[in-house]
């Protein structure tokens, strides 16, 4: 499990990319996923459950009321339990309420913006998983979606303000052209893996690194440089993804092509050919060797559109959310992906509803920061352990005495599946 | 040992893999359990040895009722154990890993000196001799089973399981196994013994007790003819023969002229190799596993490039074809090893029957899968080739070998195909299944396809093959017409060429007396078993050469 290239720590830049890489890793990295793609909806709700019940034992001991009343405990043991219990359902409250549906806001729109603006962080987090989840099935470990979204970004942003194009036009090559960016980006770590063998998570972390520097250095040149430091010119409207409710509301199109592309992706891998292919090689590439399918063809594919599916997120945020580049545009959104694309167990409802959650937690977050006093970090806490506990099915199951899928009958490989993995410990 | 079992039954949910299974080893005996993979032989060992609780029933050890939480208890009630999977270091040597676990201990230090004692000792006390200070990850296979062996017998066990043991050895090394297994039996050794093979349990067992879907079935003699044992086995009335008709050679189907494979370290694996397979033939490639055969048939696919020579298909090169094209060209190809090259585990039978066809019609179109074709076609391969599933959707790494075999080879058959080239068609297949795939094979080569088959079951090649070819570190040794004797074939696997080991077939013959016994001393493969007498003992030297030729090849 270590080899797992810890995808939580949404570090602010990207050198605290997860970097535990080794060498040998295929094999152990390969299981890894194979583990975490079989892992079932029960223990993905499980860990979820496990992470939210550890955070509220976060906020309890870490909360000054609670604080307060543990030093008289002894003497009035009830006013602990009813602070713990103010401080963990206080802070959820604000969340959901930040999240999903503020019922104390003044007017409806107030009401209902806190879950607009969780779809609208969700957009790029669910095409960016799509992309990661697209790869793993695939057999590619793609770690490279922070300088996938990257490029994608500079790419709308050039298209959005160097242009003058009619509207419908303009966005549509924007868009195209961001897609273009991101395959052309992800397609370096593509050819290389197929023509020399070098690994692609090692060939995707630098190249975040590379990207992560070009576009720092990007909006500081004449051609984008907009006057105010680290952000480009805005893009032009006829550039912009339309809002799909009027102001002050930030959600656009972006998230509609979003959904567009989960189902397109789900028709991609389930239905056609060419994914059919994918997974082939991702699922065992010796086999599809055998059955004639070209691997490197299909590993240089794969990461084309995984690429494509990061430099969208990219166009996301450029022509939807913010109008225009800035140095951050990826944020964390790269390895949050991972996170969204392991939740979703890489299939791509499941990345759409792990997308919906981190956009949710990171919304409700703010205002739980601003109306309880529980810090902002509580959300990476939350998504942090989520991951942990998706890494560690056995505990999830120890802990909720959930059944173990493995310990069914198991006829399959008789001499390999049951005897060997119990008496390796038994001979030691 | 006198070990009793009664009415052992364990079950894993609703599945009842072992049901009030009876048994009764003597001391001193050798007990063969005959069954299918997935009879339930390994969970009764299990059981044995402590891995598995039963849910009923009882284990006696010389009158006394065992209960063994753990291997542990297993071994101090002193049952060892062989796995088919060897269960040691590859980086200790042989002293430290028959001692690992109950180091002799001196001074606060491993006692090197009486750890090497005990395994000279317990080695020559079977009759052979093991380096203690040799690296275990530089021994071949059949040498490190005897590592497990004395390992198991430093531990003072008195009954020896034995599963699978010869599934990983040479007919060589099954010979020399099966002189140390009588060793033990006569000092008084009782050796649990598991196998599916029918030949080898003649040639070794006391007793056998024959398993089907968990329960004892009956109780054999070792003098049972071998179609009644695998009837037993199976539970119906098999043949294990083939019955088909001459073979009608006619046009020049697979060609390979010259052939020379490397490996990564530039040894030829596969060296100057030419053969032809005409259209409706079947040519039988034997030999002892490692010996070029796999190489062989991964240049005629096309996944491994071939340093000279060259391959034609219906009269047409190959040589710069890619996979694909070569599959387009009307080859079919079942892989050595299903479960890395010829299944994909994670997809349903539905996704791997279609595996190599995908990206032409009537498969696939525009693109897109035409999914009520692929289910329509499962639906009937499952029907045909008699997979055993509860639903065309299951995942295929979860069927059992043979069933998985199964799907390779209705996928590949029911292609437009004008040469076949099988590697291991039926190894791990149930015997009752073994004749029908053969069936099917014949069947291809009546319609007209070229047949080459790799095998490195006798049996396998004795039944399929018009023609027979034998390949001996990596060159091809001889070529010699289907329905040769055994003994031909055991001496030319050794490397020897066709006449002279005619010649000293011809002489066992006259040796042994009469064939009959020649077949049932034999290995499984047909290798002579080494019978006190000159002539044969000097066969014994040659097989031995030729062994450790082999072994240098790998």
């Amino acid at each position: 499990m270590t080899t797992a290239p810890e995808p939580g720590g949404p570090g602010p830049e990207p050198s605290t990319a997860p970097a535990p890489v080794e060498p040998e890793g295929p094999t152990r990295s390969e299981s890894f996923v194979h583990q975490v793609l079989s892992s079932s909806w029960l223990l993905t709700l499980g860990a979820i459950l496990l992470a939210v019940i550890l955070g509220a034992i976060l906020v309890i001991v870490t909360d000054p009321d609670v604080q307060a009343a543990a030093v008289y405990f002894f003497a009035r043991p009830g006013d602990l339990f009813a602070a713990a219990w103010d401080a963990a359902s206080s802070a959820y409250v604000a969340l959901f309420q930040g999240a999903v549906y503020d019922w104390t806001a003044s007017d409806p729109a107030r009401a209902i913006r806190p879950l607009t603006e969780t779809l609208t962080i969700a957009t790029p987090l669910i095409l960016a998983g799509l992309s990661v989840g697209l790869a793993f099935r695939s057999g590619l470990f793609n770690i490279g979606g922070q300088g996938q979204v990257i490029l994608g970004g500079i790419v709308a942003a050039w298209l959005g303000f160097q242009f003058q194009l009619p509207a419908v036009l303009h966005v549509l090559l924007a868009v195209l052209g961001a897609a273009l960016g991101g395959a052309l980006w992800a397609g370096i770590a593509g050819v290389l893996k197929a023509r020399t063998g070098a690994h692609e998570v090692i060939v995707t972390i630098m190249l975040n690194n590379i990207a992560g520097y070009l576009v720092l250095w990007i909006v500081t040149t004449t051609l984008f440089a907009s006057g105010t430091p680290g952000v480009s010119k805005a893009v032009h409207d006829t550039a912009r993804l339309p809002a799909l409710l009027p102001a002050p509301f930030r959600l656009h199109w972006g998230f509609v092509l979003a959904i567009v592309l989960a189902v397109g992706v789900w028709w991609l891998m389930e239905r056609s050919t060419l994914g059919f292919r994918l997974r082939a090689v991702g699922a065992n590439a010796r086999a599809a060797r055998t059955a004639g399918i070209s691997v490197a063809r299909m590993t240089i594919v794969a990461m084309a559109i995984a690429g494509a599916l990061a430099g969208l997120a990219g166009a996301s945020q450029v022509l939807g959310t913010e109008g225009m580049l800035t140095a951050s545009v990826a944020g964390s959104i790269g390895f949050d992906a991972i996170t969204v694309a392991l939740l979703g167990r890489s299939r791509p409802l499941g990345t759409v509803l792990a997308g919906l959650l981190f956009g949710a937690l990171s919304a409700g977050g703010r205002l739980m920061q601003t109306r309880t006093g529980t810090p902002l970090d509580l959300v990476l806490v939350l998504q942090s352990f989520i991951v942990l506990f998706i890494a560690a099915p056995p505990l999830v199951r120890t802990i909720l005495r959930l059944p173990d899928p493995e310990k069914k009958p198991s006829r399959k490989r008789p001499a390999r599946g049951d005897a060997p993995a119990e008496q390796a410990g038994a001979v030691a | 040992m006198r070990l009793e079992l009664r009415g052992i039954t364990k079950r894993f949910g609703a599945f009842t893999a072992n049901d009030a299974i009876d048994l009764v080893v003597e001391p001193g005996q050798i007990h063969a359990i005959l069954g299918e993979n997935g009879a339930g032989k390994s969970t009764l060992m299990n059981v044995l040895y402590g891995l598995y609780t039963p849910e009923e029933g009882e284990i006696v050890v010389d009158g006394v009722p065992r209960t063994f939480a753990g291997p542990g208890d297993a071994m101090a009630a002193g049952i060892g154990m062989v796995h088919q999977h060897f269960m040691l270091v590859p980086v200790f040597t042989v002293a430290e890993n028959v001692v690992l676990g109950q180091e002799p201990m001196a001074r606060g230090l491993i006692d090197a000196g009486s750890a090497a004692t005990v395994v000279r000792e317990t080695a020559e006390s079977l009759g052979f001799h093991i380096d203690p200070n040799a690296l275990v990850g530089d021994l071949p296979v059949g040498v490190q089973q005897r590592v497990e062996i004395v390992k198991a017998l430093s531990r003072k066990a008195e009954l020896l399981i034995l599963d699978e043991p010869t599934a990983v050895l040479t007919p060589q090394e099954t010979d020399e196994l099966i002189e140390i297994m009588r060793t033990l039996a006569a000092s008084g050794t009782s050796i649990l013994f598991i196998t599916h093979k029918l030949r080898e349990i003649r040639a070794v067992a006391d007793t056998i007790t024959i398993i089907r879907h968990g329960r004892v079935v009956g109780t054999a003699e070792p003098t049972t003819p071998e179609t009644e044992l695998a009837s037993l086995m199976v539970g119906r009335s098999v043949s294990l023969g083939v019955d088909r008709a001459p073979a009608q050679p006619g046009e020049p189907g697979l060609a390979v002229r010259g052939l020379v494979v490397r490996d990564a370290h530039g040894v030829p694996v596969v060296d100057d190799v030419s053969f032809d397979v005409a259209r409706g033939e079947i040519v039988a490639v034997a030999g002892v596993q490692g010996n070029g055969q796999t190489e062989l048939v991964e240049a005629i696919l096309g996944v491994t490039t071939p340093e000279h020579g060259s391959i034609e298909l219906a009269g047409r090169p190959i040589d710069g074809l890619g996979v694909r094209d070569r599959l387009d060209a009307g080859l079919a190809f079942i892989p050595e090893d299903r479960s890395t090259d010829g299944v994909v585990g994670e997809f349903s039978i539905v996704e791997n029957l279609v595996l190599d066809r995908v990206g032409a019609a009537p498969v696939s179109r525009g693109g897109a899968l035409d999914v009520a074709y692929l289910r329509r076609n499962a639906a009937e391969r499952v029907a045909e080739f008699d997979v055993r599933t509860t639903s065309i959707d299951r995942e295929v790494g979860t069927l059992s070998g043979g069933n998985q075999q199964k799907v390779v080879l209705a996928r590949e058959l029911s292609r437009d195909l004008s040469v076949l080239v099988a590697s291991q068609p039926t190894r791990g297949v149930d015997v009752g299944s073994i004749e029908f795939l053969h069936r099917r094979i014949v069947a291809e080569r009546d319609k007209g396809a070229a047949v080459l088959i790799v095998s490195t079951e006798l049996d396998e090649v004795l039944a399929l093959g018009d023609r027979i070819a034998v390949m001996c570190g990596g060159r091809l040794v001889g070529i010699v017409p289907g329905g040769v004797s055994r003994d031909v074939l055991g001496l030319m696997m050794t490397g020897m060429p066709p006449e002279e080991a005619a010649r000293q077939a011809a002489e066992h013959h006259t040796l042994l007396g009469e064939a009959d016994l020649a077949a049932e001393l034999q290995a499984p493969d047909g290798e002579p078993a080494v019978v006190q007498d000159g002539a044969v003992v000097q066969d014994a030297a040659v097989v031995q050469d030729a062994s450790h030729e082999s072994e240098e090849q790998r």
